[in-house]
């Protein structure tokens, strides 16, 4: 089903204004775009603006070229829409959705010709399962043409394909079936005559013979079910569902989504394909260049936060009160690592071969996970920020990085990266550089352990911070001295420590 | 033949009948010396004179009231609503009077008025100057009503409603004026009121409707031929009262699939009379349940360019909801 394109034109920026330059994209084809979010920067001569999309979708391609000079009410672009897009998925994936199927001559078909002539005909049998999928959501509702169309020219509707929504038989299924001769015509589209008369004769046994058959492929597993009846045709595509055998990979509509095998199938078909997001995309294109392009070192401190942890537990009650928001030990973490990166402002830069750019606002890039993948949205002048407001901030990108509301700004202009890698219990991490700044540093899991303090043993609670610093432009002994000083800014905090 | 545009069309008529018949005049505000607002009876009055291109009062009650009384007095006034949005305060007239008084006087007195009225909206004209008023007087018995779409029917349909011995409402839609040209022919000709006619044929979808959306249905058409391969079978009402049955139901059943636009809010619209008339008759027929694309339901046009974008149908409303159709 083709998806809504809808075109995004130049607007008028500005009265009079005829004509705008594009000058840079910020979304590449492929890209997520929300309403309202910058599409493109625009120059005319009156004003410089972000252009912000018109509708929700995909970038699909871009119309115009970074410098070209276009009319007002061009078309620059083009964005496929969700709903469109939506509607458009709905269709292949709906009757996976469905219960098992209604008796159908189809699910015995597909099932039926498959183990008569395996090796022979196996496109010819998914032909047969492309035309009648059985339990196409649509599949037995006859509007009232197609009932008196069908008792009118004696057609069988159980041998008529449909190729109406959601597999309908529409009014033209039926006059091209009377056209090309009745039944007799359209069961010509089935791989086996044999199976269509006897799937005719006796519909109700249809699933029932479809899953016995099923069961006699080479591989039956748990496929015993009527429901299952669809793929049970598969096993002879099924390694080459993605490429080898097109007619057999447009026959399984499931071809185009990832795909779990069932338990039990035969070891070559133990695996399956997701697909690649646009996200999963760039996050591989990023971890490969700076893996590739950065050379990464790494060191490690040790860190005793027993009195911050005595702070956090004094306030928090009072903290989530106050504010509304749980007192994590983040704010003070990036408190203490923009305190050290304004004592060693090196740290804060990047790599540009003839030269090193040191940055003076320091705009901590924060890594936040959510189920499938990472996102760094960005903590703007850390350095103004006390711990309240670096709360309250970390707290909201955190929410929106999980709401996948962060907008473009959210994620530009990061200095220098912290990941807390504790969260999910790490204790020692080899971060990698969020390309191109210059390091990035780990907070691990607080862990409590027996500690010598003036040759006595204590209980304390140690966390561990890891640092990958690119080496180009850091070494040793200035990463050594910072390390020191966040180490120093954690340790210096205790309970009489104002959050205010 | 020579393609004009759609007001030269209705400008030709009127003249042509004028020079015609000396009982036929126009009334309105500023049709006279300003030759009205669109300049649609420009040139009315330096030809016929003072009397026979009547500049009146802005009462649109007075207008039709004249109007309807020169009718019954033997007159073939054609009276102007200057914008169809106006015409209300005269909807008494055209109810009351002129739509009962054959039947009231057990056909002593007939009153042969012509009123037109610009429609429809896409000219930035909000509130007062964009609506579609013809289901304030659809289904009152009495009164014919006139939509063209093309220049053709226009002139056609015109000089049919002038000659016709009943009130007619003669719908122009403002945005066809300049717009819309087609051919029309040199000589005198009158296309027959009631009747409908199918401007694209096609086995996969019908649409029918009347006016400018029409020619939305038809861009759109020529798309999905193209692209779709989908064929839409086309059909203009061009008479909204009284509604072409046989023609509505023979286009209908040609592919058991109907969509019905107008610029006219969906609720109570012509749309909804067309499509119980399918459904009374064609049950067995429909392939499909029978859809409308049609103005929203809100009071008014938007004035802010966007909010009127999204009121009015386009191109893409119909080819959306047309491909939506075909693929059913």
């Amino acid at each position: 089903m083709a998806k809504k394109i809808v075109e995004v034109v130049m607007p008028q920026l500005a009265e009079s204004l005829v004509s705008a330059t594009i000058d840079r994209w910020l979304k590449e084809p492929g890209d997520r775009v929300e309403l309202y979010e910058p599409l493109c920067e625009v120059q005319t001569d009156k004003v410089n603006a972000e252009l912000p999309s018109t509708v929700s979708g995909i970038l699909v391609k871009k119309l115009v070229g970074e410098g070209e000079e276009v009319s007002v009410g061009t078309a620059i672009g083009l964005i496929e829409t969700e709903a469109e897009a939506a509607e458009g998925l709905a269709a292949p994936e709906a009757p996976y959705a469905q219960e098992a199927p209604a008796p159908s001559a189809a699910a015995a078909t597909a099932a039926a010709s498959a183990p008569s002539a395996p090796s022979a005909r196996p496109a010819a049998a998914a032909a047969g399962a492309a035309a009648f999928d059985p339990q196409a959501p649509m599949r037995h509702r006859y509007s009232p043409a197609v009932q008196r169309l069908a008792a009118e020219h004696g057609i069988d509707l159980n041998l008529v394909s449909g190729t109406g929504m959601g597999g309908r038989i529409t009014r033209k299924d039926v006059l091209n079936a009377v056209e090309k001769g009745g039944a007799a015509a359209s069961s010509a589209s089935f791989a086996s005559p044999a199976s269509a008369s006897s799937a005719s004769g006796s519909p109700m046994s249809a699933p029932f013979a479809s899953a016995s058959l099923a069961s006699a492929t080479p591989a039956p597993g748990s496929l015993a079910t009527g429901s299952a009846a669809a793929p049970a045709a598969q096993p002879f595509s099924v390694p080459a569902a993605a490429q080898a055998n097109p007619s057999a990979a447009d026959a399984d509509p499931s071809a185009r989504l990832p795909r779990v095998e069932v338990e039990g199938k035969s070891s070559p078909g133990r695996e399956y394909y997701i697909d690649v997001t646009p996200i999963r995309k760039t996050i591989a294109k990023n971890m490969r260049q700076s893996v590739s392009e950065i050379p990464h070192a790494w060191t490690m401190v040790e860190v005793d936060i027993t009195n911050l942890v005595e702070l956090r537990n004094k306030w928090k009650h009072e903290f989530q009160k106050e504010e509304g928001i749980n007192l994590t030990y983040m704010p003070f973490v990036v408190h203490a690592v923009v305190g050290a990166l304004k004592e060693f402002p090196i740290m804060n830069s990047v790599w540009a071969d003839d030269k090193i750019i040191v940055k003076r606002d320091i705009n901590i890039s924060l890594a936040v996970g959510t189920e499938d993948s990472v996102l760094t949205p960005v903590i703007r002048n850390a350095d103004q920020k006390s711990i309240v407001g670096l709360a309250h901030e970390i707290h909201d990108l955190a929410k929106r990085t999980r709401e996948n509301k962060l907008k473009l700004s959210d994620m530009q202009g990061g200095t220098f990266t912290i990941n807390n890698t504790g969260t999910f219990g790490s204790v020692q991490s080899v971060p990698i550089i969020n390309y191109p700044q210059a390091a990035i540093l780990t907070f691990e899991a607080i862990v409590k352990r027996p500690l010598v303090i003036n040759d006595m043993i204590g209980i304390r609670s140690m966390v561990n911070l890891c640092l990958s610093f690119d080496h180009r432009i850091l070494d040793g002994v200035i990463c050594g001295k910072f390390h020191q000083r966040v180490k120093a800014n954690l340790e210096s905090y205790n309970v009489n420590t104002k959050l205010y | 033949m020579p393609v004009i545009e759609y007001i030269e069309a209705i400008r030709s008529a009127m003249k042509e009948e004028m020079e015609r018949d000396s009982r036929v005049f126009v009334l309105g505000e500023d049709v006279g010396l300003k030759g009205g607002v669109f300049t649609t009876t420009k040139g009315l009055q330096e030809q016929f004179g003072e009397l026979r291109a009547l500049d009146t009062p802005l009462s649109e009650s007075a207008i039709a009231g004249v109007a309807i009384g020169a009718a019954m007095a033997g007159l073939r006034p054609i009276a102007e609503m200057q914008y169809s949005d106006f015409m209300f305060p005269a909807t008494n007239q055209i109810i009351s009077e002129a739509a009962k008084i054959r039947y009231r006087s057990n056909n002593d007195w007939d009153c042969p008025v012509v009123i037109r009225a610009p429609i429809g909206g896409g000219v930035f004209g909000g509130l007062y100057h964009s609506q579609c008023p013809e289901s304030v007087f659809f289904g009152t018995p009495g009164l014919k009503i006139l939509a063209p779409a093309t220049a053709y029917d226009a002139k056609g349909l015109l000089i049919s409603a002038i000659r016709d011995p009943d009130p007619v409402l003669f719908f122009e839609h403002k945005k066809c004026y300049r717009l819309i040209s087609d051919e029309v022919p040199e000589g005198e000709y009158t296309v027959p009121i009631g009747k409908s006619r199918v401007m694209r044929e096609g086995d996969d979808i019908t649409v029918i409707g009347y006016s400018l959306p029409l020619h939305f249905a038809m861009e759109a058409a020529a798309e999905l031929a193209r692209e779709e391969g989908v064929e839409a079978h086309i059909l203009d009402l061009r008479t909204l009262q009284p509604l072409d049955r046989e023609g509505i139901l023979e286009a209908a059943s040609r592919t058991g699939k109907v969509l019905i636009v107008h610029e006219d809010n969906k609720t109570g619209g012509i749309g909804a009379e067309v499509a119980a008339i399918i459904a009374e008759e064609l049950l067995y027929d429909l392939d499909a349940p029978i859809r409308r694309l049609c103005g929203p339901d809100v009071p008014a046009m938007p004035i802010n360019p966007p909010g009127e974008k999204h009121f009015m149908l386009n191109k893409e409303k119909l080819k959306t909801a047309m491909l939506e159709l075909a693929r059913y």
